[in-house]
């Protein structure tokens, strides 16, 4: 029983940690993206709340909660309110098999470094991310604004079209690992990080990923220039800020992702592992900033052309080769 | 009671309600999204009978892809709440039959299967344990419903195909 007890405190200690360090990083990631991305547009950026505009996402969350939460009078009431959870809660949720270090050792118990190691774990993710997508439709059908479904049906069509994607490239990553399990697939990068191996794997998941969370050059759901702002064009208040958090934290989750599955995970030389898996998500998180940065949006065709005529056939070409070089050495 | 069937009772008490639910309802879009509930409800069962692999197959196939599909069919066409009953009258007679027919089923079942009342002992299947049953012994039919889907792609790609001229690159399908 004590052993009960005590496993399901050391539960919702974990759960406190990631849930805060992740709401945390993603307020701070809007921060940063917004600076660099005024840097990059020779910009300044926020900079009036506090030094460097560092307060800023502070007043962001002030303004978020005490704004009025609008449901439009045509809206399917229960949908509208409904959608908005579903994006954030799913992305929150990728979190829970993603291992940021090696077990600890406290009081003789020995104690992971992840919140549950499912045997799954890879499959879980995915299970996740297909269930975001209703978030993005229900959200732009329930709103009933001509806007917003538009934004609600490609945001449906691009996701499903690049989660095929997403899922072949990891499967070479399995057959390395030999394993559904995230611990176990950092566990077997101990010697190199897949990347070396898998650098095609590594490009069409990247991309996939970028897809699957709909920013620039992947923004057509939300593409503010012909829908207004697309699926959650008629979310006020915190419930388009529930929006906002679950398009930061699943930055940050598919950061994590590319470390554990790419990059070796928590495994590093000097620093501690979880600063190493910290370093690596802020890493690709910054990348990805870069890249919005960088490219201008797809168009529809070229997005749809880009998904199912070249990242599919590469990825299962990739996976044929992996295997038939597993099968010759063995 | 044990703790795993009371959360075996509670799912499938989902389940059976969200599926009663979702096909009475006018709007098709509730239905869909109560359906959803339905397999999520059955992946959670798949779970706790020792399927890990099953059920996160459950979800990412059924509730996360040919769901959406659903979804994206229905939310394009606007439907009209018609107010004509939901069961005509006349379809009265096989609802009542069907339920009986199964109801009797499942109560036969009960009680004649000599292991029906034995707690099932906690197990757990492994994605490889799974894949090796699986291949080593019901082969030739996934070879046989791979084919079956290959045939289909085929036919989705030859039926997609603009008639009579080749297709537009640049103006494809664009939405």
């Amino acid at each position: 029983m004590t052993l009960w007890i005590s496993g399901y405190i050391l539960l919702l200690v974990k759960f406190g940690l990631v849930l805060g360090c992740l709401l945390f990083l993603a307020a701070y990631l809007v921060w940063a993206e917004r600076k660099l991305l005024a840097r990059l547009q020779i910009r300044y950026g926020p900079n009036r709340a506090g030094k460097f505009g560092l307060l800023q996402p502070i007043a962001d969350a002030v303004k978020m909660i005490t704004k009025e939460d609008i449901i439009p009078a045509e809206a399917d009431q229960s949908i509208f309110l409904l959608a908005p959870t579903v994006v954030a809660a799913t992305a929150l949720l990728m979190f829970a098999v993603v291992p940021f270090g090696e077990s600890l050792a406290i009081m003789g118990q020995r104690i992971p470094l992840v919140i549950t190691d499912l045997n799954v774990g890879l499959l879980f993710i995915f299970a996740l991310s297909s269930l975001g997508v209703y978030g993005v439709a229900l959200g732009g059908w329930a709103s009933n604004s001509k806007y917003s479904l538009l934004g609600g049906i490609r945001g449906a069509a691009q996701m499903i079209s690049y989660e095929l994607a997403l899922g072949l490239s990891l499967v070479p990553v399995v057959m390395l690992a030999g394993s559904f399990s995230l611990v176990d697939i950092v566990n077997a990068q101990s010697g190199y990080p897949y990347i070396l191996v898998q650098p095609v794997s590594f490009a069409v998941f990247f991309i996939s990923a970028m897809a699957e969370s709909k920013r620039i050059p992947f923004d057509l759901p939300e593409a503010e220039n012909e829908l207004g702002a697309g699926y959650h064009t008629e979310y006020s208040g915190m419930r388009f800020g529930l929006f906002f958090i679950g398009e930061y934290v699943h930055i940050q989750v598919l950061g994590a992702l590319t470390a554990v599955f790419f990059l070796g995970g928590w495994h590093g030389p000097f620093l501690p592992p979880f600063v190493w898996l910290l370093v690596k998500m802020i890493f690709i998180a910054l990348v990805m900033i870069w890249i919005r940065g960088t490219l201008p949006r797809l168009r529809y065709d070229q997005l749809m052309a880009l998904g199912w005529k070249v990242l599919v056939p590469v990825s299962l070409v990739n996976i044929i080769v992996t295997g038939a070089v597993i099968l010759m050495v063995g | 009671m044990t703790i795993h069937s009371i959360i075996f009772y509670l799912l499938s008490s989902v389940v059976i309600v969200s599926t009663g639910i979702a096909v009475t309802r006018r709007d098709l879009v509730h239905a869909v999204v109560y359906l959803i509930f339905t397999f999520f409800g059955t992946a959670m069962i798949f779970y706790l009978l020792g399927a890990p692999l099953l059920a996160a197959l459950e979800v990412i196939i059924y509730a996360g892809a040919i769901m959406v599909l659903f979804l994206f069919i229905i939310m394009m066409i606007r439907t009209e709440p018609s107010t004509a009953p939901l069961i005509p009258p006349g379809q009265w007679w096989p609802v009542i039959g069907f339920c009986l027919l199964y109801i009797t089923a499942g109560f036969l079942f009960m009680y004649q299967e000599p292991d029906f009342w034995v707690f099932l002992t906690p197990a757990m299947a492994t994605p490889g344990a799974f894949g090796r049953f699986l291949f080593q012994t019901h082969w030739l039919s996934i070879e046989i419903i791979s084919l079956l889907l290959l045939i289909a792609v085929i036919g989705a790609l030859v039926l997609g195909k603009p008639a009579g001229k080749k297709p537009n690159k640049t103006n494809g399908n664009r939405i």
